[in-house]
């Protein structure tokens, strides 16, 4: 009895951390998920005190258009950016340094992380900058003879897109850097010697070897990006017309701006439910490759 | 991930089988387009700081100036937030640091049924979308009567990062072999004066890691800030910056490049630091596998 008593002792440390973990991390989730049920809202009476309003805040929000156009800019950007653009561009990148001469390699990884390092409100001034109409992009493209488009205006998923890309790729590149530098070289060696083109090497010998790594990056930074509010609140604040408003920002907007917490802890909840489930797919991953 | 990032250190003298000097050039090119992509939008961030009459447009400033830089270094504009930045952010990091390393300490040193499901579950934490539990915070903090108060929002960050600091941590004790607690308990010291004696000064720079990551974190999270604390007296950098772009932001462009840069260069050196002394992939150790 005294053994076990010692033995469960020994977990005292643990308890602060969990301490803080519920009640700041399980707490509000849970208590997201209960308010979602109220009419709560900003100011005014019903501030403090809220009523049980039951189902309704979910009755309207799936009758609401607004999401199936958020739900739907969310995939969108999460695809987009993250699963297409940063995967894809960090692999490359990584590829890339591989055969580059050293130093090159060297201050191409300091320019990619540098936006990456950059505190976001910084990042998300640069990009609206960057992406105004008289912006360093379409002095470029003027400079080539080519039309100037309002990005933030007229292509608002575009710009925030790009520079979702611009901030996040460093993530997949050190990962898969990380991940490049683990395949041993007398396998590649061999395949070398056997005749294997370049893309054939890839495409058979080294993306199999790092798969590892390729999931667990495209759970991470979909996981990143899903949660993304500050680069898109900077940039477009969900505009023009609710055309680039993803799940945080419509959630935002709808509690602090139009002061309903009720209703905006509901858009809350089915952010919280999508990453839950983003989550438990990557736990299970882990979970498999290591027994 | 510390097992990657040493065996990226093992295998760094291994040098990659490299294609010919012929198949260099082609990928030194598209490196340099690539690197030229993400250097510009920060370009204009370093001209229009130096230019008094920035706008949106990249142009090299033509005369330089610190206008810009001698107008936003007043205390209530630069020097206050700065400080309440400072504040939220080694606060954050400390009780990070205090509860990653008690959590990690029995985690990594005895072996009990409840340490795998924890260790997933503080990791299913980490995936959880901030910003989605931002609202729900922020009705809390009203109940509670939280809202405005640093320590609150201070508690509220560590707890954000936690998972990902207590994975760091574990994995940096795992490191430091534990024969020599063993002697030390033979000894007759307690688990806690082992840790506090040999452990800790043996994972320093580990601990010096995971202070700066969180560091960083915090240093540049305007989200919860921005939620949680209200008044302007108590407002970080990251919080200030935005009132001050919305405010005066059709005319102070430049001004705002120059706050901006400052308010960067802390993160940018801590940064440095971290990756010299522990490899690029420092950012990743708790964030990959355990």
């Amino acid at each position: 009895m005294t053994a076990r008593l010692r033995r469960r002792a020994r977990l005292l440390p643990v308890v602060p951390a969990v301490l803080l973990l519920l009640v700041f991390l399980a707490g509000p989730v849970l208590w997201a998920f209960q308010a979602s049920f109220t009419n709560a809202a900003l100011t005014g009476r019903t501030a403090r005190s809220p009523g049980w309003v039951g189902l309704e805040n979910y009755q309207r929000l799936f009758t609401d258009p607004l999401l199936p156009l958020s739900l739907g800019l969310t995939v969108l950007f999460v695809g987009g950016s993250a699963i297409l653009g940063q995967n894809l561009l960090g692999l490359t990148i990584a590829l890339l340094m591989r055969q580059a001469r050293r130093p090159v390699a060297a201050v191409v990884g300091t320019a990619v992380v540098a936006a990456w390092v950059l505190p976001e409100i910084v990042a998300a001034f640069a990009a609206y900058a960057y992406f105004s109409r008289d912006g360093t992009l379409n002095q470029l493209l003027g400079g080539m003879g080519l039309g100037q488009p309002d990005w933030l205006y007229s292509f608002p998923m575009v710009a925030i897109m790009l520079a979702n890309v611009w901030r996040g790729t460093a993530f997949s590149m050190l990962v898969y850097r990380a991940a490049l530098n683990d395949v041993p070289s007398d396998v590649t060696e061999a395949a070398l010697m056997d005749g294997a083109s370049g893309w054939r090497r890839l495409a058979f010998i080294t993306l199999p070897m790092i798969r590892g790594s390729i999931a667990t990056n495209l759970m991470l930074i979909t996981l990143q990006t899903l949660a993304v509010f500050t680069l898109v609140w900077v940039m477009t604040a969900g505009g023009p017309s609710n055309a680039s408003t993803t799940l945080p920002v419509l959630a935002y907007v709808e509690a602090f701006k139009f002061g309903d917490i009720g209703y905006g802890t509901a858009v809350a909840s089915v952010l919280i439910l999508i990453g839950a489930v983003f989550g438990a797919a990557y736990i299970r991953l882990l979970r498999e490759g290591k027994p | 991930m510390t097992t990657a990032a040493q065996a990226s250190r093992r295998t760094r003298r291994v040098r990659p089988v490299r294609a010919g000097a012929r198949a260099r050039l082609p990928a030194d090119a598209a490196l340099l387009v690539i690197g030229a992509c993400f250097v510009l939008p920060l370009l204009w961030l370093v001209f229009a700081s130096f230019d008094a009459g920035a706008g949106h447009q990249t142009r090299v400033p033509g005369d330089v100036s610190l206008d810009n830089f001698a107008a936003v270094m007043t205390p209530g504009l630069l020097f206050q937030p700065l400080w309440n930045s400072m504040v939220l952010s080694a606060g954050t990091a400390a009780v990070n640091l205090v509860a990653a390393v008690l959590a990690a300490y029995p985690l990594s040193r005895f072996r009990s049924r409840f340490n795998r499901p924890f260790l997933y579950g503080v990791l299913f934490g980490t995936c959880l979308p901030i910003t989605a539990i931002m609202v729900p915070v922020y009705g809390l903090f009203v109940q509670l009567e939280l809202l405005d108060s640093m320590p609150a929002t201070i508690f509220f960050m560590a707890t954000t990062t936690l998972p990902m600091a207590i994975w760091m941590t574990k994995n940096f004790m795992d490191a430091v072999p534990v024969s020599l607690e063993e002697a030390a308990w033979v000894d007759g010291a307690s688990g806690m004066a082992a840790l506090r004696t040999i452990v800790l000064p043996l994972m320093r720079q580990g601990l010096g890691v995971v202070f700066i990551f969180v560091f960083i974190q915090a240093w540049g999270n305007f989200f919860v800030p921005f939620v949680l604390l209200l008044s302007e007296a108590q407002q970080p950098a990251a919080v200030s910056i935005f009132s001050f772009f919305g405010q005066h932001g059709a005319v102070a462009y430049g001004q705002l490049a120059a706050f901006s840069i400052l308010y960067s260069v802390p993160v940018l050196a801590l940064y440095v630091v971290v990756a010299r002394g522990a490899g690029s992939s420092f950012a990743l150790s708790g964030a990959m596998k355990g």
